[in-house]
This record gives C-alpha cells, structure tokens and sequence, in this order.
C-alpha cells in the first residue's frame, strides 16, 4: 500500500488548516444530533419566547383582518354630510335644499337624510323625571336608513308607511339598553315627548356611525306634525358609486350648500374606522414584553447547556485541535451550533406562534394571518440570540488547552 | 535519512514549577520507529505533545517535519496537523454517534476537503486496517481492539508523515494489543515515521529504536 498511506512531503510551504462553511455547518450539528433531548429542550426555552410573540402578533394582525373585513363589508362608500362652524364657532346650518341637491349628483347610489328633533325626549314611562333623558336623542329618518348605514334589525322592523301616520319609534341599540328594550314583541311603549309611542323595532349597532346608536328614530311625517321639526337635515349620509367616492367626496359640499360649501363638512367614516383597526392592530406591548422575557431566558438557558457542554466536551475539542483545527474552528463550531439551536428554537416558536394563532382565528371565526415579516423575523432573532448565548462558551472552548482536554479523557 | 522531528535542547515547564521536559535533545529519522518508555510522569505525553504542535516548549527548538515550531503561527502549526501529522491515543477519542467510516473522515475535515472526498479516503484507510467490512457501525458496537484500528485509520487517512501514538493499547487485551502493534508495525514499513509511548516492554522490544524517560530526560537511547 505504499503510496497509499505515505505520501512525500512538501517542505517548503504547509497547506493551512481549513474549515469552509458547508462542513462548519454539518459540524455544528454533530453536537446537538448527539444530544438530542437536551437541544430539544435548550431550544424550547426561544421557542416559547419567539413561540409568544408570533401569537400576539399574529393574533392581532387576524384581529385587524377581521375588523377590516367588516368595515368593507360595511362599504367603504358611505359619506357624511354635516354642517360646519361658522366663522364665530356657532354651528352653520344646511340648507333645507341639501337633500335634493345631492339627489341631483349622478355618482350617488343613494342617500338618507337624519334631521333631530331636538324638542323632544324620550322616557321608559311619564313618570321618569325630566332631566333623566338617558342622553338619548330623537331623530326622524326615512325608511332606508338600515339600508344605506349598512346595518339592520335586532328584532321587529324599521318604520314603515304605518309609522309615517302613526307614532311609531326604533330604538338604537344603545339607547335600546338604556331604556332596557332590547326585544318588541306584545305592546313595548316609550313616553317621547308627551305622547306614548310604540316601539315597532331595534336597531343592531352602526358601525359606521356609533353616534346613531344612542338615538331613537320616528317617522318624517310625525316628526313634522308632531314636534314641527326643521326642515333643514341635520346628517346627511350618502352612498357613493364605488369607484367614484373621492369625486363625490370632492364635490358634495359645493352640491349641499353652493353659496356656502365652506359652512359642510364631508367625511368619510370608514376612513376613520381603518385607521382605528390598524392602531387597534399594534401589538400589545405587555405580552411582547412578556415574549421578551421568555427569550431572554432561553437565551440564558442555551448559554448555560453550551458551557455544559464545552466542559463535557473537552476531548473532542482535544482531538479535533490535534486533528488540525485553529482556535478559531473551534470558536466558530460552538457558536454555530449555539445559533443553531436557537434557530431550531426560532423555526419551533413560528410553529407555535401560528398554532395558537390558528385556534385562537377559528375560535373567534376570525381570518387566520401571520404576518410575513414573522417568517424571516422569527429565525433571525433566533440567529441573533443564537449567536449571542454562544460568544462565551465559544471563546471557553476555544481557549481550552488541547493537551488539557485530551488529558480530560 | 532526513529528520521528521527533532527536538534541541528542549524545556517544557507548567504553571506551578512542574518541569515535564528538561533540556532534552532527540532526533526521529523519517520513516524510523520509536518506542518511548518510561514511569508515569516521566515526561512521555508532554515529549509527544511537543513533538505533535499541540503544545510550545518553554525552552528550545523544535523542528517538525523541516518547520521550526517556535517561528509559526498557531493557524500554520493547525495546519501542519491538519495534513501531516497523524496522533493516536489511549481512549481512542471517537465520537460515539457516528459511524466508523465517519470518524475516520473527521480526521480530515480540518483539510479543508469536500465530505465525499473525505469518506472515500476512509474507506481506503479502514481497508487499509482491516475494517472493510465495518464502515457504517458505530463505535460502541466494535470490540475495544476494532475502536483502537478505526483511531488509527483516522490517523492515517491523511497519509501524514508522522504518527503519533500514546498507549495505544492501553485499554486493550493482550490479544487486541498485539493486533494493534503489528498494524503500526506494518504501516510503519510502509514508510511512514512511528512515535509510540508504551508502559509494555514487550512492546517497545518489538522496535528499531528505545528511549528510556526518566524525569523529563531520556536515560537510554538504544538500536536494534
């Protein structure tokens, strides 16, 4: 075999000792594949932590899924109409015109018209004293409102041409539980501005204009005869054709009052209600902090089974300074195999994380979202923990006497 | 006959005053065998750790395999062990988890070589040691004279031009030592320059060459 295991040798330069990535990695590994239960369990210490914070993220990012999806099933098309200030602070008043001018605008799909009846109160019964109003409001609308806020019925029905000759009221649902009416059935009867009316529906919450929640509504016609409401609306809503809102946004204050659109304020709530979803959908700042806690210790926990294992180690770190490898091989194998664990620990906690998120979205029949960014987020902060619980067991063994480590053993 | 390794006048001190080494002189001839005898701590280990790089005397020269130890830098000494020095110890040093054919790759991971080509050298070197028919079991299921041949393919895979061995059948039968000696013997006609620390002087007879250690000094130095 001569050749075979003896070669000549060259004198004049040595070949450095060398370690290239590929094998570092499949070196790195070696360790934790050996030990395999106590990797599993150094690892779940990050991956609980990473495990806490995908969940809070994903759970609110599913949140804000849904609570976008209703505000579009909502129709992101509605417009307000309200009057403004005047110059002096006092509030301007639209025009009794408004409703018909806007009528006239071709892109409008429809619109409904809220005027208050700021006369009248409404009480459980006469004998409720005066100032008790419960801060409920009355209002007069016409028959479409559930349509064009995007809501509808919790029991009975909205007026109709009955209560347009008759006093017949709906209740908010706010003001529905005030007045604790939350069902019409038999004969439910509200004292509203001196004359008994009967309560023909509930109204299921506006979302997209909560302030309707706290009033009751009569007809147009009762309000007129009734409590000789003005003619002038107080509340405007329009629905818009959809690919036309920012035009007809544009143009409605000069539609509602063209000598003084200065005196309308137009808005659009969904705009208002995305922007409240997408704060509501920040992570909460005590359960991240909780998830950091867990990292932290499971960072001193991989930091700690490193040291362990150094020590345990000392003879194959021995042999393998004997069998060519640099310091520096040494440090690089055990910080890569600590950043692997806590890898291992980052991939665990995703998995996690995006369980919990998945039961808790099917819980609350939610949309199921883990944002992207946790993807490559979740093993990168295990790298980086990784990397960091390695640094000192790493220069520990990589400081090892080689002789001392083989004596070790 | 060119010098594999040679130690000039040679002290190796450790924290505490203990002198392992003291002012020692010695020559190993390419291609000779040495057999170094001698009581516990009489300096063996520390004459064969100096002479493997893995440590710097505290005192003296040392040339290994035409390279002065004390002008290179930890990184070129890595690589001199890396790719010319083979070593061999008493406990085997196996890595349990992986197969024999494994182990005897990892001998050459510090070269630097794609994992293929190092098994395919295993292979070769685990031949080459009788142990063709053992190349994917794990060190716990060989016989303690099987783990020692599978520590000294390691060792030879590379093709190093020295072996180093400390006891290499220390934890062996007589019947396992004897099977281990004769590989060594036989690699050792090959060509390949032995250096073995033995307590068996039926062992060391078996030699060209004997030094005898005693207190960090060699006592005798004797051919056949």
């Amino acid at each position: 075999m001569s050749a075979a295991t003896v070669r000549s040798y060259q004198r004049d330069r040595i070949a450095p000792a060398r370690l290239p990535i590929s094998q570092l990695l499949g070196t790195a590994l070696q360790g934790p594949r050996t030990r395999r239960l106590r990797a599993a369990l150094s690892s779940l210490g990050i991956a609980i932590g990473i495990g806490a914070m995908v969940a809070v993220v994903g759970v609110s990012a599913s949140a804000q899924a849904n609570l976008l999806a209703e505000i579009d099933a909502l129709g992101t098309n509605l417009l307000t109409v309200t009057p403004g200030q005047t110059f002096l602070g006092a509030t301007e008043v639209l025009p009794d015109t408004s409703v018909r001018m806007i009528e006239h605008m071709q892109q409008v799909d429809s619109d409904l018209a809220v005027y208050q009846v700021a006369s009248a109160n409404v009480y459980r019964s006469p004998l409720v004293p005066q100032s008790e109003t419960g801060g409920i409001g009355v209002d007069a609308a016409a028959g479409n409102l559930p349509e064009v806020l995007g809501t509808s019925m919790a029991s009975g029905h909205f007026i109709d041409a009955i209560g347009d000759r008759y006093p017949e009221v709906v209740l908010g649902a706010q003001a529905g539980s005030v007045l604790q009416i939350n069902r019409v059935g038999g004969h439910v009867m509200v004292y509203l501005g001196n004359t008994w009316f009967t309560v023909v529906g509930v109204l299921k919450r506006v979302l997209l204009d909560p302030s309707l929640d706290s009033d009751v509504f009569i007809s147009l016609p009762v309000a007129e005869r009734m409590f000789q409401a003005r003619p002038n609306p107080s509340e405007i809503f329009v629905r818009a054709n959809v690919n036309q809102v920012n035009k007809v946004s544009a143009l409605l204050a000069a539609s509602t009052d063209p000598q003084q659109p200065d005196g309308v304020q137009v808005s659009r709530p969904s705009d208002a209600l995305e922007a409240r979803a997408a704060a509501k959908g920040q992570f909460t700042t005590l359960l991240l902090g909780l998830g950091a806690v867990a990292l932290l210790v499971g960072m001193i926990g991989i930091a700690n089974i490193m040291v362990i294992s150094v020590l345990e180690r000392r003879g194959e770190i021995g042999l393998r300074r004997a069998l060519g490898a640099t310091k520096r091989h040494i440090w690089a194998q055990f910080l890569a195999e600590s950043a692997l664990l806590a890898v291992l620990g980052g991939i665990g906690g995703l998995l996690l994380g995006a369980g919990a998120t998945a039961l808790y979205a099917q819980a609350k029949n939610e949309p199921f979202v883990v944002p992207l960014y946790a993807l490559i987020a979740a093993p990168t902060a295990g790298l980086v923990i990784g990397a960091i619980a390695g640094i000192y067991p790493a220069m520990k063994a990589a400081r090892l006497s080689p002789t001392e480590a083989l004596r070790a053993t | 006959m060119s010098v594999a390794s040679s130690l000039e006048a040679v002290t190796k001190e450790y924290p505490g005053g203990v002198v392992a080494l003291r002012n020692l002189t010695i020559e190993v001839g390419e291609g000779e065998q040495l057999a170094v005898v001698g009581p516990s701590g009489s300096g063996k280990t520390t004459l064969l750790t100096v002479m493997g790089t893995l440590e710097r005397p505290t005192r003296g020269a040392v040339h290994v395999t035409g390279y002065d130890v004390a002008q290179a830098s930890d990184r070129e000494l890595a690589g001199l062990r890396a790719h010319a020095l083979g070593f061999v110890f008493q406990g085997f040093q196996l890595q349990e988890s992986i197969t024999a054919l494994d182990n005897v790759a990892l001998g050459l991971l510090y070269t630097g070589q794609p994992l293929r080509q190092r098994r395919e050298a295993a292979r070769v070197a685990l031949e080459r040691v009788g142990l063709g028919h053992r190349l994917t079991h794990r060190p716990p299921m060989l016989s303690g004279g099987e783990r020692q041949r599978v520590a000294i393919a390691r060792a030879i895979a590379k093709r190093p031009l020295l072996i180093l061995a400390d006891e290499p059948t220390g934890n062996l039968d007589s019947k396992a030592s004897a099977e281990v000696v004769a590989l060594l013997h036989e690699l050792g006609s090959d060509g390949a320059t032995l250096v073995l620390i033995t307590h068996d002087d039926n062992i060391a007879r078996g030699f060209d060459r004997r030094i005898q250690m005693r207190d960090g000094e060699i006592v005798l130095d004797e051919r056949q």
